[in-house]
């Protein structure tokens, strides 16, 4: 089974048409050309994959505590809501 | 034909914070919000648990059981906003005036409830047949052909629709025709009730719903309240309305448009300066001579700063002098609704002298520099002023009115 990491990349790299290879952790979402709808749409992804939700308002991300600036935080922050939400 | 002034001679509404206009005027004043626990939607099946609902409506007191069955509830407020501003007016229509009066209302979604209650039936449990007015009660001018068939208005009609700018335009055309002729009164509004589970969950899956309350403009805001409603208007020449003695609430000066041609949900600073200007610019208003601004002011990130912005650009140093206020605040976001709504309340600020507040307001932003209410209405000379709505798809459309000396 992928780990999170995994599964992570191929959802960005999927979503941004771009080579897996090219998302690392230490990518920001600007390295990415990620956008706001962009990223809605890689939440949404990820919510579905691993069945959970992603607490995540567009107008104020840090307001949710679910800070997603890289793809490292992106990976902790799936990981701490599967164990919170399994 | 000549361009003819037109007047606004009756005002209809029913609103999250108020049933008639002027219930609803009393509370925007007051800055008393709608906002409330959402109850049209299961709250344990969403995440937002909060809407701007119109409260204490019971179909059954406004239509008969017949009528009923063929009225999406966006089409029941909508008929109860016409009435009233039918009756406000003091018109009567007989035929030669019904063959030329316009019906024009504009929604964003049309029958909503219609469709996700029939759309769960067939999908989720398996129905073999849909009640026979399932198609008439969800389509988007069910509540333009409603309105046009219970007050009998025979001239053109049609919905429009751009999103949350549908009312918006939809009155805007029905100013232009009457100004021009083609119609010699319009009864024109907007309408909307989408607050429905399938609606809800779209909604936020946009990730802009606030989580406590509307607070546009202010440092703290967490984004939209979904809303419902409907505003009807109506408008007729003003040489017209000055020779049956009718009353003139307001005259209705101008209309601009534009489209951002941009992105699909975030808007761009030129489409709505554009519309803002072409507004200014049909109602032979110096931007000097706007006193105040009823925002589109949706709560949201990407909004408030762009108009913000916007308003700079089109009022330049005038900008520090207009007052701004965003009504969302306290009946939510009707979407296609919303610019209606949002007209009435402009055209009683124009009337009475009184801007009403952005309510919720707790902290300034640094990037939301403009004097946008806080709070507390205000009493003031508006000589002036302009309604802003801005749609996603990047549609623009503004409305501009006049203050009219009794």
């Amino acid at each position: 089974m992928a780990t999170t990491q995994e599964a992570i990349v191929q959802i960005i790299a999927k979503q941004m048409s771009v080579d897996p290879a090219t998302v690392k952790p230490e990518s920001t979402m600007d390295d990415l050309s990620i956008e706001s709808l962009d990223l809605v749409e890689i939440i949404f992804a990820i919510e579905e994959e691993f069945d959970i939700s992603i607490p995540y308002n567009a107008n104020d991300p840090s307001a949710t505590g679910t800070d997603l600036n890289t793809v490292a935080e992106v990976i902790e922050a799936v990981d701490k809501i599967v164990q919170e939400q399994a | 034909m000549a361009k003819r002034r037109v007047a606004v001679t009756g005002l209809g509404t029913i609103a999250p914070n108020g049933n008639d206009t002027e219930t609803f005027w009393s509370n925007i004043k007051a800055g008393r919000s709608g906002i409330r626990e959402i109850t049209l939607v299961p709250p344990e099946k969403l995440f937002t648990k909060i809407a701007a609902e119109v409260k204490d409506f019971d179909p059954d007191d406004h239509f008969e059981k017949g009528r009923l069955a063929l009225l999406d509830r966006f089409s029941q407020l909508a008929l109860v906003a016409a009435r009233e501003a039918v009756a406000d007016s003091g018109i009567g229509f007989d035929e030669a005036l019904s063959l030329r009066t316009a019906t024009i209302i504009g929604s964003g979604v049309g029958g909503q409830s219609t469709l996700d209650d029939n759309y769960y039936r067939v999908y989720g449990q398996g129905a073999k047949r849909l009640h026979p007015f399932t198609i008439p009660r969800l389509m988007l001018n069910a509540a333009a052909s409603q309105v046009s068939m219970e007050v009998g208005l025979k001239g053109p009609s049609f919905a429009v629709a751009s999103a949350c700018a549908s009312a918006t335009h939809a009155i805007g055309q029905a100013f232009h025709m009457v100004r021009h002729g083609q119609a010699e009164v319009a009864v024109t509004g907007g309408t909307e009730a989408c607050i429905t589970l399938g609606t809800m969950k779209g909604w936020e899956a946009l990730r802009v719903m606030a989580a406590d309350t509307c607070r546009p403009f202010s440092k703290d805001r967490t984004g939209m309240v979904l809303g419902e409603g409907a505003a009807v208007f109506v408008l007729e020449p003003l040489e017209r309305a000055q020779a049956r003695g009718a009353k003139v609430y307001a005259e209705m000066a101008g209309f601009g448009m534009s489209a951002d041609a941009g992105d699909i949900v975030q808007p761009t600073l030129e489409g709505p300066v554009r519309a803002m200007q072409d507004a200014l610019r049909d109602a032979e208003l110096a931007p000097e001579a706007v006193d105040y601004v009823n925002a589109h002011g949706t709560g949201t990130s990407a909004n408030d700063i762009t108009e913000t912005k916007a308003l700079r650009e089109t009022f330049g140093n005038h900008a520090g002098r207009i007052v701004v206020s965003s009504t969302k605040s306290m009946h939510g976001h009707a979407l296609g609704g919303a610019g209606a709504i949002e007209l009435v309340a402009m055209i009683k600020a124009l009337e009475e002298g009184f801007v009403p507040p952005t309510a919720n307001f707790t902290d300034p932003d640094p990037d939301c520099d403009l004097d946008y209410v806080p709070n507390e209405g205000r009493a003031m000379p508006v000589g002036a002023a302009i309604s802003n709505s801005f749609a996603f798809g990047g549609l623009n459309a503004v409305l501009a009115a006049k203050r009219v000396e009794a």
